[in-house]
């Protein structure tokens, strides 16, 4: 190492990724400054770092978006360089310039670099001057139905005409044939016409069952780029990264080794110095073509790492101190599998809407050769309105993909979250998807397999009748230490019976079930009457812890507790079961029970205490979601965040700011 | 013999059939169990002894004489839960619709006596027409009979009352006068007066539901202490009360083992408190974090819930808990908290559960329909069951402890035997900005130098330095210590003894 890296490292960043960069900085015995907003006061980032500076206001405008607060920052507290994370100043290249003046090493790539990627159209013509292979198209207006069908049939069916001035699907139109173009010009004209008033229509390539897959590349300042493999990220919902993988399971060496070596030559046409990604599409004949370069640390980036062994951040750091890269191409290893999801404070069941607040519990799987947790916040933590709602990136490690992916399932299985909305269950549920595991994914994977959003987990019957049997041990232990209270008569001690029914969503299975060493036998009854398997459950879980750890015929179930007076609520899978357990007797007497509908929607928003409206957030005629904030009430000197029950219109708006209400006086009134 | 032993169990098989089986499906058909059934979910199977079976009326006016039925419309004796005995009676809405007469009534005296003096508790499963009318007086004998006997027994062997059909009229005082009630959603109602008197007197026209249903008790009333949503959950419910609960006031609460160990710490409450003193939080987590396995067992949770109130364990003993909750009227005291939060103290007093107080109470509810409600005696009511407890006391307080809630909320002055404070907690006569304005008068016109003052007073008050000065709070601690702080305090003060001076019974403002 001939150069000496820094002394410190100013972080312009916050969350899981201020905190990843930290981590490196401590192990290469580099001091950390973090910057703070008002918002963050008290975060993990900024406890974690040597020192930190306040920034200003939560708004990321007035806080960590100001480039001259960070550059003060950085002078104030001595720091010689600045990492930027991703999002906020990681892409500016005035703030890569600001730095530069102010005599501070950015630690990313050259502002130049920044530029001609930065922009799309050009970034698109450096990538055909650099021999990069882009979707191809025509971009200039095309004037008969003989033109169109002449330009599709160069640039090979199927083709997308879209309307020059288009959005939002209008004059849109996908064609297979050649007939199917010279209908398609005609039709995506005229609307284009009705809709934009502008006719001028577009053709490019259409790709089927696209695939989001991209290239890690890394470059120093003295020419040297080299590419770190794929990273897949086909798992997304509305262009949001929802899942992550490292290799793709759908590259061959041939196709991989093409797609760096194109990453690598696009990089040097902009003498690229730093970590960067390459993005391409992928067609299901393995075409790929160039969709844009991020000229920063990508969120997904420890998925390479893991598969490489390379500590991008450590580059970053060294590069930017002007080492020449000490990684040579043919070093750069493909080892085992690696996959990551995005653990989200949001609301799956109720359209993905963000969730904030107060993480109540936040726990899972621990840190270890195969499990990776980069998160920023800690149990107690705020997510906050301001900011981009993650709570973690989890990350898995494994031999081959069914492994790793298997790994971090099992993880999920041990994370625990309350306080807030979160999409856990919903990872699962990616997670397991007979599709997901066979690797046939692609962009649409999610809108194709939940059309409808997602709605809930049910698990396959395998794993649902270990559910139910482990949802029978915990009865019976809790059971049995129920019966060890004091102050008991001096009767026979009581022995579980075998005969027990466990009702789920309504439907009963009956269960026979034999004492065993270290937990207990059960078959779970199929429909028709027939006796399952015996499903052997192991496990060392007492009464009232949190987690069930054990085996079940010798695989291994994570899931969590919660009790019920009868059975046990069980999470596990990604799905929420809620398990009666009841002697045959009890349960015939359950069935008795009616079925009770939902209470009757109500249609009108009361004030729950006497108090003065601060504000109406929603307008007569207006939609609102279940959970949005409808009105703020102060009372005791507190405001009171009013939320909607439910899905709705508002009607009517009875009161306005500055009102003072009595107790249940009406707010709104719901369509 | 073999005759007699035929002829009991012809007894038996008509006693068992109730008020047969078109009554039966009746039952079910509301979505009701019957009498027998309901013992069968409440009691561990197959304990049930059966007392008085064969028990039948002496009406013979109005055609009674030719209907009788074995039992008289109650099922009474007693049982285990888990292992532990109670006494119970189970009214059979199948038979004369449950009606009270004076054998029915003579039936749950008998088990009432003897759970008295075996130190067992009575659970009653009520769901009756009311008064056995054509039996008149006898029957209201009956009712007072059963009041006179709720009294006595308040105080030695806990009375959980389930409203499982209706109860109204006079009934209605014998569960009013046990300690717990819980009822079923839908299909059980308590009133004085019901819809029909309602209308004929006020001109009010009114449902059963809206009257008396689970929903009225259980939010506006705050006669119930819970509400199910069926028979099935309420039986378990009630089991996992009784659980909780010591057998009688000889013996101490049931010890339940645990794998939760007592000096588990939470991280996480380090940071419950915002920052901002007018931000709320929610307790409840607090008290999650804090007791065993997170099992907390709310009492009135939809009534006042400005007041947590409930039972829980700590280290496997049961204690009961009261919290103000800063996410509902900044959890002020009010009429409906302190009278809540009182008949919760004094259950626990009872029986010798300790009581841990959490404290964030920003004062008093002022405004007129406070005081003309009188809120002057109610909240004397907390007041003086806190300082008339002599059961273990621990508190903690967690943020605000301003004024005379300061005091009402198991402060030192009322014989609080462990007294802490977080670092957050501000024990002060108001809040700095009130105090201000009132201290210095003169100078409100004065923008700069009231800001000053308020400052002033914020850093001299807005701590727990000052009370801990003169002794009123035992020790600052930790939040994420708060589990094994309050737990070692218990252990300490397992076999505390104190008693207040002798008398024939104290004079609560009621």
């Amino acid at each position: 190492m001939a150069n000496k890296l820094f002394d410190k490292i100013l972080i312009a960043n916050r969350g899981e990724i201020a905190c990843r960069v930290i981590k490196t900085c401590r192990r290469l015995g580099i001091k950390t400054v973090a910057v703070y907003s008002d918002a963050d006061d008290g975060a993990l980032h900024m406890r974690m770092a040597d020192e930190a500076v306040h920034i200003g206001p939560p708004a990321a405008a007035e806080s960590y978006l100001v480039i001259e607060k960070i550059v003060a920052a950085c002078k104030k507290t001595g720091a010689q360089a600045v990492h930027p994370g991703y999002g906020f100043l990681s892409e500016n290249r005035k703030f890569a310039a600001a730095l530069k003046e102010a005599g501070i090493a950015f630690i990313g790539p050259n502002p130049d670099a920044i530029y001609a990627m930065g922009d799309k159209i050009e970034s698109k013509k450096l990538a055909q001057k650099a021999g990069v292979s882009t979707v191809p198209g025509y971009l200039g207006a095309i004037a008969s139905t003989d033109e169109a069908v002449k330009i599709a049939t160069e640039i090979g069916f199927p083709v997308m005409i879209k309307a020059s001035a288009g959005g939002g699907g209008k004059g849109m139109r996908i064609a297979r044939s050649a007939d199917e173009v010279a209908q398609g010009f005609s039709s995506a004209t005229n609307e284009a016409k009705n809709s934009f008033g502008d006719d001028r229509v577009f053709i490019e390539k259409y790709i089927e069952q696209p695939r989001h897959i991209e290239i890690q590349v890394l470059g120093d300042k003295h020419g040297n780029v080299i590419f770190l493999h794929e990273r897949e990220c086909s798992i997304q919902r509305r262009h949001q990264k929802v899942v992550e993988e490292a290799p793709s399971p759908f590259l061959d060496e041939k196709t991989r080794k093409a797609m760096g070596e194109q990453a690598v030559a696009l990089s040097k046409t902009v003498n690229y110095d730093s970590a960067g990604t390459v993005e391409f599409i992928v067609g299901p004949d393995r075409s790929f073509y160039f969709l844009e370069m991020n000229t920063r640390l990508q969120v997904e980036h420890p998925v390479t790492e893991l598969i490489t062994g390379i500590d991008l951040v450590e580059q970053m750091i060294r590069v930017a101190a002007g080492e020449t890269l000490s990684i040579k191409q043919q070093d750069v290893k493909l080892d085992g599998w690696a996959v990551e999801v995005r653990i989200y404070a949001e609301d799956p069941l109720r359209g993905f809407l963000p969730s904030t607040g107060r993480l109540a519990r936040w726990r899972t799987a621990d840190e270890s050769a195969v499990i990776r947790n980069d998160t920023g916040v800690v149990e107690g933590s705020e997510i906050s309105m301001f900011y981009d709602p993650m709570i973690s990136k989890l990350c898995s490690y494994g031999k081959d993909r069914a492994e790793a992916i298997s790994t971090l399932s099992a993880a999920l299985d041990e994370t625990w979250i309350a306080g807030i909305g979160h999409n856990v269950n919903f990872l699962s549920a990616v997670l397991d998807h007979p599709r997901f595991r066979s690797g046939n994914i692609s962009t649409n994977f999610i809108a194709e397999e939940w059309p409808n959003g997602y709605g809930g987990t049910v698990l396959p019957e395998e794993r649902q009748n270990a559910a139910l049997a482990v949802a029978t041990l915990i009865h019976i232990r809790n059971e049995l230490r129920a019966r060890h209270l004091g102050g008991k008569l001096g009767l026979p001690e009581w022995e579980p019976d075998a005969d027990w029914i466990a009702t789920l969503n309504k439907t009963e299975y009956k269960l026979s079930v034999s004492d065993a060493e270290g937990g207990c036998d059960v078959k779970v009854g199929q429909e028709g009457g027939k006796a399952g398997k015996a499903l052997k459950v192991r496990s060392a879980w007492k009464p009232g812890q949190p987690f069930f750890r054990g085996t079940v015929n010798g695989a291994t179930v994570v899931a969590r507790v919660t009790p019920r007076p009868d059975g046990a609520r069980i999470v596990h899978g990604g799905a929420e079961l809620d398990i009666a357990v009841r002697t045959p007797a009890a349960a015939a007497l359950a069935r008795l029970m009616p079925e009770k509908l939902p209470p009757d929607m109500s249609k009108y928003l009361l004030c729950p205490m006497p108090g003065l409206v601060v504000s109406i957030a929603v307008a007569e005629g207006e939609p609102v979601k279940a959970g949005q904030a409808l009105a703020v009430v102060e009372a005791m000197k507190m405001e009171n965040v009013l939320r909607a029950e439910r899905d709705g219109t508002v009607k009517k708006v009875n009161a306005k700011k500055g009102d003072s209400l009595a107790v249940d006086q009406v707010i709104l009134e719901f369509a | 013999m073999q005759d007699i032993i035929r002829q009991l169990e012809e007894k038996r098989a008509q006693a068992r059939a109730g008020g047969g089986k078109k009554r039966i499906e009746a039952q079910h058909a509301k979505g009701k169990l019957t009498a027998r059934e309901r013992l069968e979910l409440l009691l561990d199977p197959g304990s049930f002894e059966e007392w008085d079976m064969f028990v039948e009326h002496d009406c013979t006016d109005f055609g009674m004489a030719e209907q009788k039925v074995a039992g008289d419309g109650v099922v009474t004796g007693y049982g285990t839960i888990h292992g532990r005995p109670t006494f119970v009676f189970s009214q059979d809405f199948t038979v004369f619709g449950g009606s009270l007469s004076a054998s029915h009534a003579g039936k749950i005296c008998k088990i009432m006596d003897t759970a008295m003096k075996a130190g067992a508790p009575v659970i009653g499963l009520n769901d009756s027409g009311g008064a056995r009318i054509q039996e008149g007086v006898d029957s209201l004998a009956g009712y007072a009979e059963v009041f006179q006997r709720n009294v006595l027994a308040s105080g030695v062997v806990p009375q959980i009352s389930v409203i499982m059909g209706p109860c109204a009229g006079g009934a209605v005082y014998s569960p009013a006068m046990t300690d717990f009630i819980f009822m079923v959603k839908d299909s059980s109602y308590m009133f004085v007066t019901g819809p029909d008197v309602v209308k004929t007197v006020t001109q009010e026209v009114v449902t059963q539901e809206q009257l008396g249903g689970a929903i009225t008790h259980t939010t506006k009333s705050s006669v119930a202490d819970n509400a199910f949503e069926n028979d099935v959950e309420a039986l378990a419910q009630t089991r996992r009360l009784f659980d909780f609960l010591p057998l009688n006031n000889r013996e101490k609460a049931p010890h339940r083992e645990t794998w939760d160990p007592v000096n588990r710490q939470e991280a996480s409450l380090d940071t419950l408190v915002p920052p901002n003193p007018n931000k709320p939080y929610d307790m409840k987590e607090l008290i999650e974090k804090v007791v065993d396995e997170g099992d907390f067992f709310e009492i009135q949770p939809n009534y006042a819930r400005n007041i947590l109130t409930g039972f829980a364990r700590i280290g496997g003993q049961t204690v009961g808990i009261v919290a103000n909750q800063p996410m509902v009227l900044a959890g002020c005291l009010d009429i409906d908290s302190s009278r809540k939060g009182a008949r919760f103290v004094r259950f626990c007093d009872c029986y010798d559960i300790p009581i841990v107080t959490f404290v964030d109470v920003p004062g008093f509810l002022p405004g007129t329909a406070q005081e003309y409600g009188g809120i002057i005696k109610h909240g004397a009511k907390l007041l003086f069951a806190y300082a008339e407890a002599t059961t273990p006391k621990v508190t903690v307080i967690t943020r605000k402890a301003y004024g005379g809630a300061y005091d009402v909320m198991a402060s030192k002055h009322l014989r609080g035997d462990v007294n802490y404070a977080w670092p957050s907690a501000e024990i002060a006569v108001m809040g700095p900005k009130g105090a201000v304005e009132i201290i210095f008068r003169g100078e409100i016109g004065d923008a700069d130098k009231i800001a000053a003052r308020t400052e002033e007073y914020r850093q001299k008050f807005a701590n727990p330095f000052v009370a801990g000065h003169r002794g009123f709070i035992d020790d600052v601690i930790m939040p994420h210590n708060t589990r094994f702080r309050i737990a070692r305090s218990l252990a300490m003060l397992r076999d505390k003894k104190l008693e207040n001076p002798w008398k024939k019974h104290d004079n609560i403002p009621l």
